[in-house]
């Protein structure tokens, strides 16, 4: 009886509308609040959830209680997947309409498994240079280099006030601050400056202050960390500042451009060098080389940039091509062939794909006098094919529906 | 008689149409000629008749100049056309900068550039004003556009917007001034000549003063006055004037005289656009028209085909098909709603045959765009609302067809109409065949994803339109009778079912669009979530259809509910001013859609009335009174 009652429910149309209902709703809310939030807040708040608890619209905070993301998503997949299997008959009447269904089926569980499945990662390359990895481009870590022996630690196990403790580093890591997102900025001899953030190192010459978490699609967060380095035997080593900043060619470059403007171009590569110089301590007569840095991901392949074109239509900056020709060298398949990554042509290669991202080069990479340089974005998603056979399934599920509608009304209006 | 009624009218209107065939005769200055003229602009190569309509739209909102706007448009002001006031523009500006061409609307603007109020006594109508007028507060001005610069446009008041707006403007308009000669120049054909006689003792002068040896004083300062003159002008990034010459490529005037000095020839272009500068200031047709001629034929060897582009494009802009088609389409309109009420066939085969000539004139000027860019129909939100339309009118022609009761022609007509008052609407945004950004240049894309995007767009407001004239007859007339009730509930559902279609499948397609160019499927971008929003809601409406939540009145309310959604998609989400996808819009547009959303709100609230309330359903009460 109660089974009943649940399969009824599980599998009523009622339900379908209602999940309908609340999945318009969330979408218009979670669009709007991209205003306040920007793309990535507003997806967390209420896409990636189960309940979302507060609704924040153009700086209101409205006390609404609605099913997150998550929720709906599982709870159409559950009343689909019911309904299918409950109602499911072979006419030629339904064939349609259960194909279109099941392609619907196939995209959320396609979505769901880019979603625990899917990862981002960026490949940073000026012509020449030659990647065996790709970067993460959101997650950090924190690594320890002695002699070539690298630990990483990665930046989410990086929380004030605990102690790490890593079994091959002589010594422990106190973590005194952590901050998501972070700027930082030189230190001007005789400028009037806030006190040191930590007294080694980097500190010395740069400042480094909490930030505002990235908001917009072209944003991003980069973390700065200060932690004390401590001996087995209980000795404060000294303190350090690391930063994101200084790990990734990308902000590097950033804060040369930054410092061209105000302070000219050769102070500006002083400044970057320090920046970029790793920062180290000697113990036991080893050297242990340490950096924040974006996560590393490698590839049993390599990609050399051969040559990056950005092309703008004649007479204006609106972009018009950007291209990068790589070198692709794979040393357990023996392969070494050269490809194009363009905008909309990407490289799909041993499981990962490599689409056109960032570009600075033609007339731009000239102006500056820098090599020219290309970003990837590399993407590894085992599910990129379920949107593909699922809307596959649904167009031809809807066509075969309308058709059979349609021939049956058209005869029908003939006959009368 | 009656028979012939629709194939005169019909043939009347072509007769109006085909009238744009014709392109206007020149009278002294050969102006129409200077339009066909070749130049690079926005990315592209353009015909000047083009640039110069564009740049009016920008600067004036209207496609010709009025240079009386104080006079009543019975007393005959002077219209000049487009290429007239560009040519006077680019190479007349003492005639040209007294124009009245400048558009101005926000009272605080007007008193910040200390423009009279309007007194038609004394020539000024309040709205529009030349370069003269404006100039003398120019730096006052500067400063206030510096500062709103800064602020974020979605935080900008009204004022601040028209400021922004006005400093785009004027920084076209400079632009414009400095493509052909120096703003500044007195006689240019002269000072060029002077130039080029100038150029080998100029030379010598800098290379001795930066060699630190003995300088001739006099060339020295001369050239660099040229030097500076020509900087200024390259600096203002105006349309590249010269044609390729050789290994060259397109190149603007300023860049062209800053070159002659490092050895390059001067093209011969520059001297006859010089010539033709010295014609129409000295107010000597012959002159400029003998100047022209020898241009144009200078290009046909090696430029053939941006000459026959150009061609094609000017003869595209004279004939207006969008604007001939929009005409039509209200008559049809109007000549549809009439059938309602006396139930002349002869009016509904007029509409019937009106509709499908403006459609053959809509989809003649759908598809010469598409020959002239080389692209798939929609390109932007201006090809949108053409396609829109389009398919709108395509799909109510088919119910005419089907069900003969004069609903699909409404349908047909008035949506044919308005998207095309839009289109019109939004081509002040600039040149609507403007290029596509890296990003967007694929054909296959915009072919497949944006194409059946659009089509579930229009199939939406098909269906929406339909219960529109269910609710709005069924409530105020009585010639909603069960038969016709029926028919449209039944032609909503079949469009929802379409629309659901091809919503579906154009909204996934740009998923994996996204997925081939930033490697996700998926990225609740808010254009993808207005897509995503009317798939959802379309099935929503099927699936409260099939369980039987909603009928014949509840289907309507839905469908014109659709109607909301769909405005929100094609432009609210441009308004959030965030995303990927975000390409333009005016603040007007808002104003607009808030009406819109409000319209179809306030035939919900109608559709909501309980049935005694229709005068339709009363109507059927009182004849079966059990």
């Amino acid at each position: 009886m109660i089974i009943k009652k649940i399969v009824g429910f599980l599998t009523s149309l009622r339900l379908t509308v209602v999940l309908l209902a609340f999945s318009i709703i969330l979408v218009f809310v979670g669009t709007l609040a991209q205003v306040d939030e920007g793309l990535y807040g507003a997806q967390a708040h209420y896409f990636k959830r189960w309940f979302v608890l507060g609704v924040d619209l153009f700086g209101h905070k409205l006390p609404l209680i609605l099913p997150g993301g998550y929720l709906i998503g599982t709870g159409l997949l559950v009343n689909l997947v019911a309904a299918h299997i409950y109602r499911f008959q072979f006419k030629a009447k339904k064939i349609g309409i259960q194909l279109a269904h099941a392609g619907v089926i196939l995209l959320l569980v396609g979505q769901l498994a880019t979603d625990i499945l899917a990862r981002e990662m960026q490949m940073h390359f000026v012509e020449g240079e030659k990647r065996g990895y790709s970067e993460s481009a959101s997650d950090y870590e924190l690594i320890f280099d002695a002699g070539g022996q690298e630990t990483a630690i990665p930046a989410s196990l990086l929380i004030p006030g605990e102690d790490l403790k890593i079994s091959n580093l002589p010594f422990t890591i106190r973590v005194k601050s952590f901050w998501k997102n972070s700027s930082a900025a030189f230190r001007a001899p005789m400028m009037k400056s806030n006190p040191l953030v930590a007294s080694n190192g980097l500190a010395l010459n740069f400042d480094f202050t909490p930030a505002e978490e990235a908001k917009a699609m072209d944003q991003k967060n980069i973390p700065t960390a200060i932690i004390d380095l401590i001996n087995p035997a209980g000795v404060l080593l000294g303190d350090w500042a690391v930063s994101g900043w200084t790990g990734d060619p990308g902000s590097i470059q950033a804060m040369t451009e930054f410092y061209q403007n105000q302070v000219g171009v050769e102070l500006a590569r002083n400044i970057a060098v320090q920046f970029g110089t790793p920062q180290s301590l000697e113990l036991d007569n080893k050297s242990y080389v340490f950096v924040l840095r974006p996560a590393r991901i490698h590839h049993d392949f390599s990609l050399t940039l051969l040559k990056a074109t950005h092309t703008v239509y004649p007479g204006t900056d609106i972009p018009k091509d950007f291209r990068s020709r790589v070198l692709i060298d794979n040393s357990v398949t023996g392969e070494k062939r050269e490809v194009e990554i363009s905008m909309n042509h990407p490289l799909r290669y041993g499981g990962y794909t490599f689409y056109q991202y960032q570009m600075t080069a033609g007339e731009v990479a000239e102006r500056q006098g820098i090599t020219p340089s290309s970003v990837l974005s590399v993407v590894r998603n085992p599910s990129w094919l379920t949107p593909y056979i699922g809307c596959g399934m649904v167009g031809v599920g809807l066509i075969i529906q309308f058709m059979y509608h349609l021939v049956g009304f058209v005869s029908k209006r003939k006959t009368a | 008689m009656k028979k012939w009624i629709p194939a005169i009218l019909t043939l009347v209107m072509a007769a109006w149409f085909l009238g744009n065939l014709s392109a206007p005769k020149d009278k002294d200055f050969a102006y129409n000629e200077f339009g066909l003229l070749p130049v690079t602009a926005n990315g592209r190569v353009l015909p000047m008749d083009s640039l110069a309509r564009n740049s009016l739209l920008e600067i004036r909102e209207k496609q010709t100049l009025n240079a009386e706007p104080w006079k009543g448009w019975n007393e005959k002001p002077l219209i000049i056309p487009a290429t007239e006031w560009l040519a006077n523009v680019m190479m007349n500006p003492g005639v040209a900068n007294d124009w009245p061409v400048f558009r101005v609307d926000n009272p605080d603007l007007l008193s910040l550039l200390k423009l009279p109020e309007k007194d038609l006594a004394k020539k000024v109508d309040g709205k529009h004003y030349s370069w003269n007028q404006i100039q003398p507060a120019l730096a006052d001005f500067d400063k206030e556009s510096e500062r709103v610069g800064k602020i974020d446009s979605a935080n900008r008041t009204a004022y601040e917007n028209a400021v922004s707006k006005m400093h785009e403007r004027l920084t076209l308009y400079t632009q414009l001034e400095n493509a052909v000669l120096p703003t500044d120049a007195q006689d240019w054909p002269a000072e060029l000549a002077a130039y080029e006689k100038l150029i080998p003792d100029g030379v010598a002068a800098v290379q001795a003063q930066q060699a630190g040896s003995p300088f001739n004083t006099n060339y020295f300062n001369a050239f660099a006055g040229y030097i500076q003159r020509f900087q200024s002008m390259a600096g203002w990034e105006p349309p590249l004037i010269l044609p390729p010459n050789g290994a060259r490529q397109w190149r603007r005037m300023g860049d062209a005289l800053l070159d002659a000095p490092r050895g390059t020839p001067v093209d011969e272009a520059i001297h006859d656009y010089a010539k033709m500068a010295g014609a129409l200031a000295a107010n000597n047709p012959e002159a400029f028209n003998a100047a022209l001629r020898d241009y144009r034929s200078s290009l046909v060897p090696t430029q053939t085909q941006a000459l026959s582009k150009a061609r094609a494009e000017v003869f595209f802009n004279q004939l207006e098909p969008f604007y001939g088609a929009m005409v039509i389409y209200i008559l049809a309109g109007l000549l549809a709603v009439f059938f309602w009420f006396n139930m002349s066939e002869t009016l509904r085969r007029s509409a019937m045959w009106l509709i499908c000539l403006a459609f053959v004139i809509h989809t003649f000027g759908l598809v010469y765009r598409m020959v002239l860019e080389g692209r798939p129909p929609v390109t932007n939100l201006y090809s949108s609302a053409i396609f829109i339309g389009w398919g709108a009118v395509l799909l109510g022609m088919i119910l005419e067809r089907f069900f003969k009761n004069g609903i699909g022609a409404c349908v047909s007509s008035v949506i044919g109409f308005i998207t095309l008052i839009i289109a019109h609407h939004l081509a002040r945004e600039g040149d609507t065949m403007e290029m596509m950004r890296a990003v967007l240049d694929t054909n296959f894309w915009l072919a497949t994803h944006v194409v059946a995007v659009t089509v579930g767009y229009a199939s939406t407001y098909v269906a929406g339109f339909l219960a529109l004239i269910y609710i709005l007859r069924g409530v105020f007339t009585k010639t909603l009778d069960a038969d016709t009730g029926r028919s449209l509930a039944r032609m909503v559902y079949g469009i929802v079912c379409f629309a659901t279609l091809f919503s579906f499948v154009g909204t996934v397609l740009g998923g994996i669009w996204a997925d081939q160019s930033w490697g996700r499927f998926w990225g609740w971008d808010p254009k993808e979530n207005g897509a995503l929003i009317i798939v959802l809601w379309n099935a929503l409406i099927l699936h409260l259809r099939w369980g039987g939540v909603i009928r014949e009145r509840g289907l309507m309310n839905c469908a014109v509910f659709g109607n909301i959604v769909t405005a929100w998609s094609w432009f609210g989400v441009n308004m959030l001013g965030i995303g990927l996808h975000s390409y333009g819009f005016t603040d007007a547009a808002f104003k607009w859609l808030i009406l819109f959303v409000g319209s179809q709100l306030g035939i919900i609230a109608l559709g909501l009335l309980p049935a005694r309330m229709w005068k339709s359903f009363q109507a059927k009460a009182g004849q079966s009174p059990t």
